[in-house]
């Protein structure tokens, strides 16, 4: 980790959840969720499959509104302030016999709508965004040749083109093998000692959790623990969270 | 007759004119319909705009609005294209209200509205002259467009073409992906409603000039061919309206030398033209 991210509460926060209740239809997605991501510290969000993690993120994003609670983002409404944030979404959610070359996803970044023709002012922004995730061979490869790493290099590059101050990525290491896992969370954290950004990841990579962020929230529909990875990566939290024992699962202490 | 001097005729004319603004038309929209898998909305919507014609012309022959000398009100379009348009907005509701997925909101639609117009249409006296008839709305004829549907075809391929344009790049981002295109502030809901009511109205006017047959045939395999071979939406964009306008020059030229009927060599030129983007396409 940068090691610089401020860890206390007094500083200025880039994401403040308060209280927040989503209800999906007749079921109870998240209830009374509180935390605060201080102004470029980072964030991870672990928990069992169906615990609200991607709904949380899209609570943050601005695509789900709270029933119950308020989230502000920068202080102002979640999703009002979209150039100020470089989304990553999890690999699967993007339509595959879409005729794309990786160059126009990441020109989305910079124009936040899909470009007829990419300009060349935004195509060397875009080359420099893929330079710097190493994937600047890939930029008039077609989106569906790409493997899950060289994808998510893609979706890096594309969040960062924008120069985001904040980083939300849904399960960034889903698809893709334990060296361009690796890189992943080497980028992002190059990027975020370099700009100051506040991240939040959701991951159910409890290791990634430990090492790569700066504080971790457990969540299974409620907040089951908030603070820092040694903290709330402890047995008992992970039991309470997971409903079960996590004995060679859980993170390296 | 060679076909120079065809095209000195005011039929070919309007027949060669409509086919070019339908070809613009559907192949900007098909990459839509295409990439989101609805091709199977604009069969829905055509059958949709039979259904609204049917009403219309019961409703033309009871009201005895059939005497009337303002020819668009002699038009059953005007209660058709009504009617697909509450097709289209009954779809997006199924689709979104309920749990249903597109093909089955489709097919519930497509298929009232087949009855309606079937139920109607045999309502009507045999012996009114309605100018249009139940073959025509089924397989159409291109070289039968009259000088007030080329108009009416000129004036919506014009606003369509500008709408779609206009919200290309938001449409494409929402078509790629919807959350993440939603994650940057664009309306994909709104806009999903427009690429719907456009659909409508092209398709309504569309297929009551020249059939529903080859309607839907516009719709899908220009952008299906282009699809196959294009390496981005813009080029996909460009080869679906390229495909389209050549199947009709070469579709109408054919049909008249061959004298076969024009409406089915279009189609089946679109489907030559597509053999080769699919053997292409899959080597690559």
């Amino acid at each position: 980790m940068t090691g610089a991210a401020p860890l206390h509460q007094g500083g200025a926060v880039c994401v403040r959840v308060f209280r927040v209740t989503v209800r999906l239809g007749d079921f109870e997605v998240l209830k009374g969720v509180s935390f605060d991501v201080p102004a470029g510290a980072s964030l991870a969000v672990v928990g069992p499959n169906g615990a609200g993690k991607s709904t949380l993120v899209k609570v943050i994003l601005g695509l789900v509104a709270p029933l119950e609670g308020t989230v502000a983002v920068f202080g102002e409404r979640p999703g009002a302030n979209p150039g100020r944030v470089g989304y990553v979404p999890q690999l699967k959610t993007f339509d595959r016999t879409f005729p794309a070359t990786a160059l126009e996803l990441v020109a989305t970044g910079l124009r936040r709508e899909w470009p007829g023709r990419v300009r060349s002012g935004e195509r060397e922004q875009a080359l420099a965004a893929l330079r710097r995730v190493g994937a600047e061979q890939l930029a008039i490869r077609p989106l569906a040749r790409l493997s899950g790493g060289e994808l998510q290099r893609a979706y890096l590059a594309r969040a960062f083109v924008r120069r985001p101050e904040l980083v939300l990525l849904d399960e960034p290491a889903t698809g893709v093998d334990y060296l361009a896992e690796r890189d992943i969370y080497d980028l992002l954290e190059e990027y975020q000692a370099d700009s100051g950004a506040s991240v939040v990841m959701v991951t159910h990579d409890l290791t990634a959790a430990r090492y790569h962020a700066d504080r971790v929230l457990v969540l299974n529909r409620t907040a089951r623990g908030f603070g820092l990875p040694e903290e709330v990566l402890c047995d008992e939290c992970l039991e309470d969270a997971f409903g079960h024992k996590h004995h060679g699962h859980g993170p390296r202490v | 007759m060679s076909l120079v001097e065809a095209l000195a005729l005011p039929f070919f004319q309007r027949a060669v004119l409509a086919g070019l603004a339908i070809a613009v038309m559907s192949g900007v929209l098909g990459v839509f319909v295409v990439q989101r898998r609805l091709s199977f909305l604009g069969d829905g919507l055509a059958h949709a705009a039979f259904g609204g014609m049917g009403i219309g012309a019961f409703v033309i022959v009871t009201t005895g609005l059939i005497g009337s000398s303002v020819a668009l009100l002699k038009h059953p379009l005007w209660i058709a294209l009504p009617f697909s348009v509450l097709a289209a907005l009954a779809i997006a509701a199924l689709r979104k209200r309920t749990r249903l997925s597109s093909d089955t909101a489709i097919g519930v639609a497509f298929a009232v509205s087949v009855a309606l117009g079937v139920m109607f249409f045999s309502l009507i006296p045999p012996d009114v002259n309605l100018g249009l008839s139940v073959m025509d709305l089924l397989f159409g004829s291109i070289l039968g467009v009259r000088q007030g549907d080329l108009l009416v075809i000129l004036v919506v391929a014009a606003a369509a073409v500008l709408v779609l344009l206009t919200t290309w790049g938001r449409l494409a981002y929402a078509t790629f992906d919807d959350e993440l295109a939603r994650g940057d502030g664009v309306r994909a809901e709104a806009l999903e409603l427009v690429l719907f009511l456009v659909a409508a109205v092209v398709i309504a006017v569309s297929a009551t000039v020249v059939g529903i047959v080859l309607m839907a045939a516009y719709l899908v395999i220009p952008a299906a061919g282009a699809r196959l071979v294009a390496r981005t939406l813009a080029q996909m964009t460009a080869l679906s309206v390229l495909i389209g306008v050549a199947s009709t020059l070469i579709g109408l030229g054919l049909s008249f030398y061959l004298d076969v009927p024009s409406g089915a060599t279009i189609v089946l030129t679109q489907a030559v033209m597509f053999v080769p983007a699919a053997v292409f396409g899959a080597r690559r």
